[in-house]
This record gives structure tokens, C-alpha cells and sequence, in this order.
């Protein structure tokens, strides 16, 4: 077990630069999650931890050992593939036991550490079997459980659960938390998908085009998101982002939107005067105002859509796309007019040019 | 057209006639599809391999018809030592020269699996000599084998390594050689290839977990690459010793089977005996006779061919 520090990391592929300085400290026994979209990076930084990409510029340390110039065997590193990478000819063991072979480990050594690994995952019925007579979830198992067998320093998880049906998906990502409760190793993840992210890390790396978005524990980066980008990944749905302009007047504070709407802020909000922001609220952030609600926001109920959990509005506000979740069951018609109010504490107000978030 | 009620537009669909529902069954299309190719194989394969095997019991000569006269042929073939000669020829050429095509053809297959700058041309001039007509890669190999102008002897007395021009084609032992290394230049593009194509099929990630793992470069072919190569190893060497086995055009632009039947195949002999010699019969029998050895490679490939346990 070990820390992993990233250093002002930077990698280019030919002329293409790809990480353009990014620094992530991991401390020991951490969960640390990279979340981001396709091509910014985050599978590209994990390769460079295990050794599978040089590192252009910049220093890793993986316990405080300088590992640039280490070659991937010697970083005691394990890896699980978005493809899983068994050895199609091995059988499960010899997939398992694989790494021991190659280090020339005894026979009764090999046998009771692939056995242990093999008892965690429940794959002790399959040691005979091959790959490709397993299902999806269980070669996934399999490839932890080579992992496992190592008893690496660091796991590196890169998309594990992207190949898998959503349901098998949520179950393996109980048994990836459960699995790094009991053995308190470091574990490196990258995923692209933000439910991943938030619902097992410890702390979350948000990475976009190349850099460091923000980083944060789950509910850090939920509650306060640093800038625009973090604040439309994090979350699902998406949170409803309105331009608009910050006006004062009488201690009452608002957001003129486009067509002269009124966005209600607290009256402790930031900002000043004038300045070009973005109105942010979440879904879920909204209820039903009543007629005597001058604080509400006048909407036209667009698409209705009811999961039983909850009944999603599609509308607009100023011309901007808006969903609002209500948890109550309404029974909305299309086109009605509804009047809608935001929570006033969880409104976040963004700068309209850099796209940070205004402190309060 | 006006509007009709649902029951009344089922009603209007007319039944397929008998004609439409036989051309829409999978079993009678795909037997009248099948039908212009086993036209083709029985014209051009089977009956052709009939008449040869017919022939083969027969004294027929050019210009005069035969009779059926059982085993002669063969039994006077048994007591020919210049068949056994061919024979032991045949076995050794297609001995020598697979093994030499494997293991050159592998190592090639394995170096331009690599990144290489301008891998697509690479590869294509790879394919040359797999493309050039083989009666003029034989000639141009006559030519480099040839006694008076030879390339090779010029080369070896210029450097001073040797002070006689070798007769690469009037020599028993380097007839034979000679003749190998032209068969090994013309065959290795077929099995580079081929197991270019199988090597690609290996997902990158596999030596990505190897490497993770702790292998070294040859623990990376020994564990991940090789065995994973083997089906198509096993299809490749198949389709190589065949060609290799049966081969004539090679052997007879550059030897014409000499010096002394030295390298005389099968086919060579069988033709040698049957048109320029006039004895159908006896080249039939000849001919004839290397269909038990091949089918005898073809059972070992079959065994070797069939799905390993970890294949899907």
C-alpha cells in the first residue's frame, strides 16, 4: 500500500499535447476516482502511473519512490483493462496465477494465494474454466482477482465497468467498494461516467481537456462545484445553467435573464451589480410555487416525464433548455403554465466570462 | 386512395403463390445457389482426379488407348529406385524448405508487426515474390544459379572466398539446396502474411497485462503471442506443405529434376514419365501415388485444426 503523487505532469503525443501540467496528490489506503469526458486525459494519466505511456514532463512518485524511469514490472502496480485482457488460452487460474509463474513463486504458493484471491471473488467454482465460458461480470472478477493475486502497492481500475449491462454495473461497483474496504489498498479509477464516480471514491479527480477541473470529495463537488464545467458533469440530470445579469435593488437580489425574467437570489448572494453570470440550479433544486409566490418563475410545461421515482418537466426559462424533477407525482398536461421556485441556498452563480464559480 | 378499415387491408393481401414460397425457402435457394459451383468442382476437380486414378490402372501411351491392367504400374513403380529417389526428393524439399518458411516467415511476421516507418509499403514489398509469376522468379533464380554468370560465385570469388564458380545446378547436393532456398524465397510471403494477419487479431491490452505482469519480451511470445497464433500456424503450415509437396513449376524451369533425378519430385517425375515419355499410364500411377502422403498431411492439419478448448 502507498501513496501515488502526481507531480506537474504533462504528456504529448507527437505534437499533440494531451496533459498539459496536472498534479493529484493520493494518499495511502485512498480511493481516488478520474472522471471526465472521453479525450481529456484520464486514461492517458493512469497508463503513465503504470508505466504503459512515458511520462513527457513532470513526476510521478508511487511511496514516495520517483518511478519516471521504472519499467512497469518493477512499480508494483496492477491493472484492471476496460477489455479485462485475460489470456484466452489460460484457464482462469492460469490467468491468475500468471504474474507468480513469471516470478518463479512455489507451486504451494502460487496455489494458496490464487485459492484466497479466488475465495474473495467467489470465482473458486471457475478456477478450471476458460474466459470465454464465463459471463461478463465474472471475467471482470477474474480480472480483479489476478490483480489481487500481486498484492500490488496500487490498483489502477481503467473503466472496469463500461463493457457490462447497467445492472451487473451497479452490483460490481458494490463489490469494487467492498473489495477495497477489506483490503485498504490504493486504488487509481477512471471512468467516464459521474454515478461511478460519485458513488464510489473517496475523492473525485474531475479532469477536462488536459487539466484539473476540481478536486474534491463526491459531495464537495455536488454541493460546490468550482466552475461551470464541474457543475454540468457532476450531477444527473444535468444542472439548468440561465445567463443572465446580476441586479440589486431595495435589499432584494436577482438575475435578469434574456426577455426581462427574474431568477430569484438570496439576498447574501454574490456578485456585483451588473455583472454577467450564469444562473445555476439543479433539477431537483425547484418546487411548485403557488400564485401568491412572487419570488416563482412563470413556465410552460414541455415534455412530462414520469419514472415512478419522481416526474421530470422539460421546459424553457429565458429561451434556455430547463429540467426540473419534482418528487411529488403531478399530473402535469402538456403546455400548462406552472409557476416554479428555486431553493434560494442551493442556487449557484458562476461568472459569465471565466466560468468560476463567485464566492460568496 | 381512400381510407379502409384495418380487417378490410389484411383481407386484400393476396397468399404468395407456390412459385414465390418455394423461392423464398432457405434449404431449396441455397441448394440452387450451391449448384453452378459443384458444377465447377466435379468438371474441373473431380473428374479430372477420377481420370488420373482411372489411368493410373490402365497401360495407356499417347496416341493409343489402354486396358485395364490392375496394379502393374504400381507394383513396377515399387521395384523403380528412381521413383524412390523422387520420393525421398519430395519429402526432403518439403521438409526442409516449410520448416525454413515457418521460422523465417514467423520471425518477418513478428518484425513487421511492429511499428515500422513506412510499414504499408514494407509489407507490400513483402508480398513480392509471392506475386511474381513463379516461372519468371525460377528464371531469374536460373540465372543467379547458373555456372558460367552466376551472381553469387561472381560475388564469393571476388571477396576471395573461393577461386571456382560453384555449379549450383550440375552438383547433386547443391541442386537440391538451390532449389529449397528458390522454393523458401517464393513461400515466405505467404506465411508472413498470414501470420501478420493472425498477430494483428491479438488485442494490444494482452501485452499490456503481460508486461504488467512481469514478462519479458520472450515470455511475452512464448505465453501470450505463440499460443495464441497456433490455429492459424496450423492453417498456414497446412496450405504450405501442400503447395510445397505438389510444387513443378520451380523444379522444372531451374532443374528439369537433374542432375540424376537429384531433384526429381513427384509431380516432376509423374509428368516426366507421363507426356514427355509417353507412358500416361505409369505418370497416372506416379501422380496417383502422392495422394495417400497428403492426405495423410491434410489428417494431421485436420487434428491440428480443430477448435482448442479456450476458442469461441
Amino acid at each position: 500500500m502507498a501513496s501515488v503523487d502526481i507531480q506537474n505532469v504533462f504528456k504529448s503525443f507527437g505534437s499533440t499535447q494531451v496533459l498539459h501540467g496536472v498534479s493529484v496528490d493520493i494518499t495511502d489506503e485512498e480511493f481516488v476516482v478520474l472522471v471526465g469526458p472521453s479525450g481529456c486525459g484520464k486514461s492517458t494519466l493512469l497508463r503513465m502511473i503504470a508505466g504503459l505511456e512515458e511520462i513527457s514532463k513532470g513526476t510521478i512518485l508511487i511511496g514516495g519512490r520517483q518511478v519516471n524511469n521504472l519499467p512497469p514490472k518493477d512499480r508494483d502496480v496492477a491493472m484492471v483493462f476496460q477489455n479485462y485482457a485475460l489470456y484466452p488460452h489460460m484457464t482462469v487460474f492460469d490467468n491468475m496465477a500468471f504474474s507468480l509463474k513469471l516470478a518463479k513463486a512455489p507451486k504451494e504458493e502460487m496455489q494458496s494465494r490464487v485459492q484466497r484471491a479466488a475465495e474473495i471473488l467467489n470465482l473458486t467454482e471457475y478456477l478450471a474454466r476458460y474466459p470465454r465460458q464465463l459471463s461478463g461480470g465474472q471475467r471482470q472478477r477474474v480480472a480483479m482477482g489476478r490483480a489481487i493475486v500481486r498484492d500490488p502497492l496500487v490498483f489502477l481500475f481503467d473503466e472496469p465497468l463500461s463493457n457490462l449491462d447497467a445492472k451487473l454495473r451497479v452490483q460490481m461497483r458494490a463489490e469494487i467498494k467492498a473489495l477495497h474496504q477489506k483490503l485498504r489498498t490504493t486504488v487509481v479509477y477512471v471512468t467516464h461516467d459521474q454515478v461511478e464516480a460519485m458513488t464510489m471514491a473517496d475523492r473525485i479527480v474531475v479532469m477536462h481537456d488536459g487539466i484539473v477541473e476540481q478536486i474534491g470529495r463526491p459531495t464537495e463537488l455536488y454541493d460546490f462545484p468550482e466552475n461551470l464545467f464541474v457543475a454540468g458533469f457532476i450531477g444527473s440530470p444535468a444542472m439548468n445553467f440561465i445567463p443572465g445579469r446580476l441586479s440589486r435593488q431595495n435589499g432584494q437580489a436577482w438575475v435578469e435573464a434574456a426577455g426581462g425574467t427574474r431568477l430569484p437570489l438570496g439576498t447574501n448572494a454574490p456578485g456585483q451589480e451588473g455583472q454577467e453570470v450564469v444562473y445555476g440550479v439543479r433539477p431537483k433544486n425547484f418546487r411548485l410555487g403557488g400564485d401568491s409566490d412572487s419570488a416563482g418563475i412563470d413556465i410552460n410545461v414541455g415534455v412530462v416525464e414520469p419514472t415512478g421515482d419522481e416526474v421530470e418537466v422539460i421546459s424553457q426559462i429565458a429561451g434556455e433548455p430547463v429540467c426540473v424533477v419534482f418528487t411529488e407525482r403531478y399530473d402535469f398536461k402538456p403546455e400548462q403554465p406552472i409557476k416554479i421556485c428555486p431553493a434560494l441556498d442551493s442556487v449557484h452563480l458562476f461568472d459569465a466570462g471565466s466560468g468560476r464559480r463567485l464566492a460568496s | 386512395m381512400p381510407p379502409q378499415d384495418t380487417a378490410t387491408r389484411i383481407a386484400e393481401i393476396p397468399e404468395p403463390s407456390r412459385l414465390s414460397r418455394l423461392l423464398n425457402n432457405r434449404n431449396f435457394l441455397g441448394f440452387v445457389f450451391m449448384l453452378p459451383l459443384a458444377a465447377l468442382l466435379v468438371v474441373f476437380l473431380a473428374y479430372p482426379l477420377g481420370l488420373g486414378t482411372w489411368l493410373g490402372f490402365t497401360d495407356q501411351r499417347i496416341g493409343r488407348p489402354g486396358v485395364y491392367i490392375g496394379w502393374d504400374n504400381y507394383i513396377s513403380l515399387f521395384d523403380d529406385s528412381v521413383f524412390w529417389l523422387s520420393v525421398f526428393n519430395t519429402v526432403f524439399y518439403t521438409v526442409v524448405a516449410s520448416v525454413f518458411k515457418f521460422g523465417l516467415g514467423l520471425w518477418l511476421a513478428l518484425v513487421l508487426n511492429n511499428r515500422v516507418p513506412f510499414q504499408a509499403l514494407i509489407r507490400a514489398i513483402v508480398l513480392l515474390p509471392w506475386i511474381v509469376p513463379t516461372v519468371l522468379s525460377a528464371i531469374a533464380f536460373w540465372w543467379i544459379y547458373d555456372s558460367q554468370f552466376s551472381i553469387i560465385s561472381w560475388s564469393l570469388v571476388k571477396l576471395g572466398l573461393i577461386d571456382q564458380f560453384i555449379d549450383f545446378l550440375g552438383e547433386e547436393w547443391w541442386a537440391r539446396t538451390s532449389v529449397i532456398i528458390a522454393n523458401v524465397w517464393r513461400g515466405i510471403p505467404f506465411v508472413a502474411i498470414s501470420l501478420l494477419a493472425g498477430l494483428q487479431t491479438i488485442s494490444p491490452s494482452l501485452y499490456e497485462a503481460a508486461v504488467l505482469d512481469g514478462a519479458t519480451p520472450w515470455q511475452r511470445f512464448r505465453y501470450v503471442t505463440f499460443p495464441q497464433l497456433t490455429p492459424i500456424i496450423a492453417v498456414v503450415m497446412t496450405f504450405s506443405v501442400i503447395f510445397t509437396f505438389s510444387d513443378f513449376q520451380l523444379i522444372y524451369v531451374l532443374t528439369r529434376g537433374g542432375p540424376l533425378n537429384s531433384t526429381h519430385l513427384m509431380a516432376t517425375l509423374a509428368f516426366q514419365r507421363a507426356i514427355p515419355g509417353g507412358n500416361l499410364g505409369e505418370g497416372a500411377a506416379l501422380a496417383t501415388a502422392m495422394i495417400p502422403i497428403l492426405a495423410g498431411a491434410i489428417l494431421i492439419s485436420f487434428f491440428g485444426l480443430q477448435k482448442r478448448k479456450w476458442q469461441a
